[in-house]
């Protein structure tokens, strides 16, 4: 059993989404996939504890052996991802019945949770494979019941904006398949191990290039990279708001962790950031990024928007970690990764929230909010005080190893910028807290009661989430710092 | 024996952390819920008291909470600067609750839990900081400082309030995380350290220019020392309740900039090492500018809060320059007036708000002849502001006067003429009050009641009738004010245990 998790990690929320299908009930079926949900957590953390002490795991899938049949993989990079994943996911859904009882008609219910299970397998597929093209398929598995999912949304703008994330999604996603189809041709391998031992003899030709840009461009439209990011506000604000609880955490933090499978373990770091000028181009980006999305966040009128859009900065920050190309910097990004899911669930969770209270997040709705829904607009604070980078709060770690990585580069006025950036947090938050905490509800509107416990308690464990890991950052960072090395070839 | 020190330690931490359950069980009991404050703030003065004495016996008290990153520590330590502000926070706490107690009840404020909620967490934040044992954990504290005295800032609640707390976090919050922490950073990344160390933490052949930038950083990023141009937060501040403005904004969060700025001075750089920087002479340039500049707005503020505020970023002036002197008697000069300057602005502001209370007043043109109706907060008043000019007899008379010696010490002669000037205008600004409001008679009623600020609005009715009434603050707040007077006199009589403590600040450690 114990040798089998790697597949089971997948297989489980796999197989739970067809079962939904004879649940029917629809309360039967969310404990069904909270149930699901749940096991793939406690596996992740058991792959994670096995990864920690006896290192890498390869399971032969069918027993082929690995060239020739598909690989899983698992290091510590893909094990803590799984772990973020499957834990944001299983806590998230805890508020989802609730939530989707006010803004999905009853009769799609089921549908809701077998696309999430089956978005859910999708990324912990792509995570937990060491075969380029299941990468692909998994990619798909996921994107689509990502498509579906958004498409769900209460406000007929939900469907467009999963048509405008549909088209950049695909042109993701073949980009992809069109680099990966490339490396093919020139290695004749798919799995990710081979590939990183044949590319060496090629990488001088000009399609190896070719197969770089289509990977790299692919994969950092699914991440929203700055310019590459248009699609990710709408759908963010349009979906149901479990789903963006979800996705805000997970979706690009997979993208990511495609793009460091990519560059460090396929191409190799020479070849990424050496032989090609990715470290100033993600440089730039990031940096860009921050200060472009920052800035568009303060002045969004609907509070989604405002946090999407702080997401696409906190890219920004994910992506200037990776182009210092040193181990401090990669942790500082691994770092992050965590930290960004564990604020970011837990503010559009409390979104979620105001949206059951009040039915909208606008900006005006917010006003008196603070004595109507105290527990949750402490929540928002708190996240937003992460976001900002505050001490003792997991955003107050990432921010002093991302420092750390430039300063050791020498890049000071690069430090100073993203300080600057985070300014710019407090001003979009500290909107939104005005609103709730000095502005007078408005005139004729029903009084607002405090959210039902099913959305106060994965909120809070959330936010206790981001405060416990802001004190102890045992956990987090010896992962994150023994995956960044190992991803660097040192052994720890 | 060492073992029940190091709890004491944390229990200064712990004890306002615990008092804030206590306030906000007891919030439907006003009675209950002040007897808790009150308990809390003399345990926790007398617990500071005990750990001074155990300074005194030369036991080293060594906390460790546990690293937040490799090398990161939450720890703390007593050395006698973070004893000093320690006991002059914990102390003017008490006084500053029963003071509270009578200001707020007869202004008849609102969401009093949540004020002496935060006001707790605020002074626990203070020790924290006052017994930091490294930058880390100072930064720590100095963060929760800010956040935790923001909804005192706003207590109002109304557009005023929220815009002065928009400027109030805005400026903290931006610099601290602009500059401090990437000076933080920075001396991190070169020392490999952040402890407080005797002597400093750089090495000698540190490159002065990067130490000189990051002094540059340290003094604009500790923007709770209010050095222009950074100095905007301390005036929109003010419109906090009085009792705020008198503990917060006159002791406890300028106190924790001031201190904050000793600290890296004699503990990150060293005096020897900051005498020789590149931009130390700067920087005392702009801490002089800071204090003459700001000493000429005061003398145009007719508002007396803002007055006070205006005068304390000039007397916060003084304290870095004396810091940035980098000698003995700079620093010495720098930790007394910390303690000088604490009683005798925490003094004004009781004033101010003992006038605002019993008379209605925030104008100084309406206080001419206000003396005969409280002639004992004049009294007061006139006492507290001897001591921010610096004359017998009173406490400020010999931080001044080491500050002086510093100065003349290093031969900055333009500082020099600096600090005495600025003294006259403490004259100018501060002795018109207390002169007018004895010996001079009420300027006939001649404005519009709506023209003066929103308090003496609803009162506007009832001031000829009230101009005739005025009597004397409640007798909790007189008392403060008593007290804090008597402190200023206090400090020239018998300044022995404050000097051998300022001056064992260089002697720790060795």
């Amino acid at each position: 059993m114990i040798s089998h998790l790697p597949i089971l990690q997948v297989i489980v929320p796999l197989m739970a989404a067809p079962i939904c299908l004879l649940l029917k009930r629809s309360q039967l079926v969310w404990l069904f996939s909270l149930f699901a949900s749940a096991i793939a957590f406690i596996i992740s953390v058991l792959l994670l504890q096995q990864v920690m002490t006896s290192g890498v795991i390869s399971y032969e899938l069918g027993g082929w052996e690995a060239p020739w049949g598909i690989e899983y993989r698992i290091d510590k990079l893909n094990a803590f991802l799984l772990l973020i994943i499957s834990a944001i996911s299983t806590v998230v859904l805890i508020a989802a019945q609730t939530s989707i009882e006010k803004e999905i008609p009853k009769e799609k219910h089921t549908l809701f949770y077998i696309l999430y299970l089956l978005s859910l397998t999708g990324m912990l597929g792509i995570v937990s494979t060491g075969d380029a093209f299941n990468v692909f398929v998994f990619l798909e598995i996921s994107s689509l019941s990502a498509y579906a999912l958004i498409a769900l949304g209460q406000d007929r703008r939900a469907l467009w904006a999963s048509y405008q994330y549909l088209i950049m999604g695909t042109i993701g996603a073949t980009f992809i398949l069109i680099g990966i189809g490339l490396m093919y041709q020139m290695t004749g391998t798919l799995n990710m191990q081979d590939l990183s031992q044949r590319l060496p003899e090629v990488a001088q030709t000009r399609t190896v290039f070719t197969a770089f840009a289509f990977v790299i461009v692919g994969v950092c439209l699914k991440l929203a990279l700055f310019p590459l990011h248009l699609w990710l506000p709408n759908a963010y604000a349009y979906a149901p708001s479990i789903v963006t609880a979800f996705f805000a955490a997970t979706a690009t933090k997979v993208a990511i962790y495609l793009l460091i499978r990519f560059t460090f373990t396929i191409f190799g770091l020479s070849f990424s950031f050496t032989t090609l000028p990715l470290q100033g181009l993600f440089l730039v980006l990031g940096l860009t990024g921050i200060f472009v999305a920052s800035s568009a966040a303060i002045y969004q009128k609907n509070v989604k928007h405002v946090f999407a859009y702080s997401s696409i900065a906190q890219v920004g920050y994910i992506i200037v970690g990776l182009s210092t190309s040193t181990i401090t910097g990669l942790t500082a990004t691994l770092l992050h990764l965590f930290n960004h899911a564990l604020m970011k669930s837990a503010i559009f969770l409390a979104l979620g929230a105001v949206v059951y209270r009040l039915g909208n997040v606008q900006l005006s709705s917010f006003n008196g909010l603070g004595r109507q829904m105290p527990l949750t607009m402490a929540a928002i604070v708190i996240g937003g005080l992460s976001l900002i980078g505050v001490p003792l709060t997991v955003g107050f770690i990432s921010k002093w190893y991302l420092l750390t990585a430039l300063l050791e580069k020498g890049w000071w006025p690069v430090a100073i910028l993203i300080l600057l950036g985070s300014l710019l947090a407090v001003i979009y938050v500290w909107r939104i807290v005005e609103a709730a905490y000095f502005k007078k509800p408005l005139a004729g509107s029903a009084p607002v009661k405090e959210a039902p416990l099913f959305f106060l308690v994965p909120i809070w464990l959330l936010i206790t989430a981001n405060i416990y890991f802001g004190i102890d950052t045992r956990l987090s960072l010896q992962v994150a710092s023994a995956a960044a090395q190992s991803l660097f070839g040192v052994s720890p | 024996m060492n073992y029940s020190l190091e709890v004491m330690l944390q229990l200064t931490i712990a004890i306002p952390l615990l008092a804030i359950v206590g306030i906000i069980l007891a919030q439907k009991t006003p009675n209950i819920r002040e007897g808790i404050t009150i308990s809390a703030s003399i345990l926790l003065l007398f617990i500071v008291a005990s750990l001074y004495q155990s300074l005194l016996s030369g036991k080293n008290v060594n906390v460790f909470w546990w690293d937040i990153m490799p090398n990161l520590s939450i720890s703390f330590s007593i050395e006698p600067l973070g004893m000093l502000f320690a006991l002059i926070a914990s102390f003017l706490w008490l006084i500053t609750t029963f003071y509270a107690i009578g200001y707020m009840r007869s202004h008849q404020e609102e969401n009093q839990t949540r004020f002496y909620s935060c006001f707790a967490l605020a002074i626990s934040a203070v020790m924290g900081i006052a017994f930091s044992d490294n930058l880390f954990t100072l930064f720590v504290f100095y963060e929760v400082l800010t956040l935790s005295t923001y909804p005192l800032v706003t207590h109002a609640g109304t557009e005023k309030a929220k815009q002065g707390g928009r400027v109030y976090l805005g400026i903290l919050l931006s610099t601290s995380i602009a500059f401090f922490l990437l000076a933080i950073a920075g001396t991190w990344f070169i020392t490999g350290t952040l402890d407080f160390k005797q002597g400093g933490i750089f090495n000698a052949d540190v490159d002065k220019t990067i130490a000189g930038a990051l002094l540059v950083l340290f003094i604009f990023g500790i923007g709770k020392a209010a050095i222009m141009p950074f100095h905007r937060w301390l005036p929109a501040a003010m419109v906090a309740p009085t009792p705020v403005s008198a503990l917060l904004h006159a002791v406890a969060v300028v106190k924790a900039g001031v201190f904050t700025i000793l600290k890296v001075c004699v503990f990150i750089f060293g005096l020897d090492l900051l005498a020789i920087l590149p931009t130390t002479q700067f920087l005392l340039y702009l801490a002089g500018a800071s204090v003459l500049l700001a000493s000429i707005v005061a003398m145009r503020q007719d508002n007396l809060k803002a007055r006070l505020a205006y005068s304390t970023i000039s007397q916060l002036g003084y304290i870095t320059i004396g810091a940035l002197l980098a000698t003995s008697s700079g620093v010495i000069g720098s930790s007394m007036h910390i303690a000088t300057h604490a009683f005798g602005k925490i003094t004004l502001f009781f004033c101010a708000g003992a006038i605002l209370v019993a008379a209605h007043k925030s104008k100084i043109s309406e206080m001419r002849g206000l003396g005969r109706q409280m002639p004992l907060t004049m009294i007061a008043f006139f006492i507290a502001s001897l001591s921010i000019i610096g004359v017998p007899p009173t406490g400020g008379t010999w931080s001044k006067w080491f500050l002086l010696m510093g100065t003349i010490e290093t031969e900055q002669w333009v500082l020099m003429v600096v600090l005495m000037v600025s003294s006259l205008l403490n004259i100018a600004y501060l002795l018109p009050i207390p002169f007018h409001a004895f010996f001079s008679t009420p300027l006939p009623e001649k404005h519009d009641a709506s023209s003066s600020n929103h308090e003496s609005v609803d009162l506007a009715s009832s001031v000829d009738q009230s101009q005739v009434q005025i009597k004397e603050a409640p007798w909790p707040s007189l008392l403060a004010i008593g007290i804090t007077t008597f402190g200023c006199l206090f400090l020239f009589i018998y300044p022995q245990p404050l000097f051998d403590l300022a001056t064992a600040i260089l002697a720790s450690g060795q």
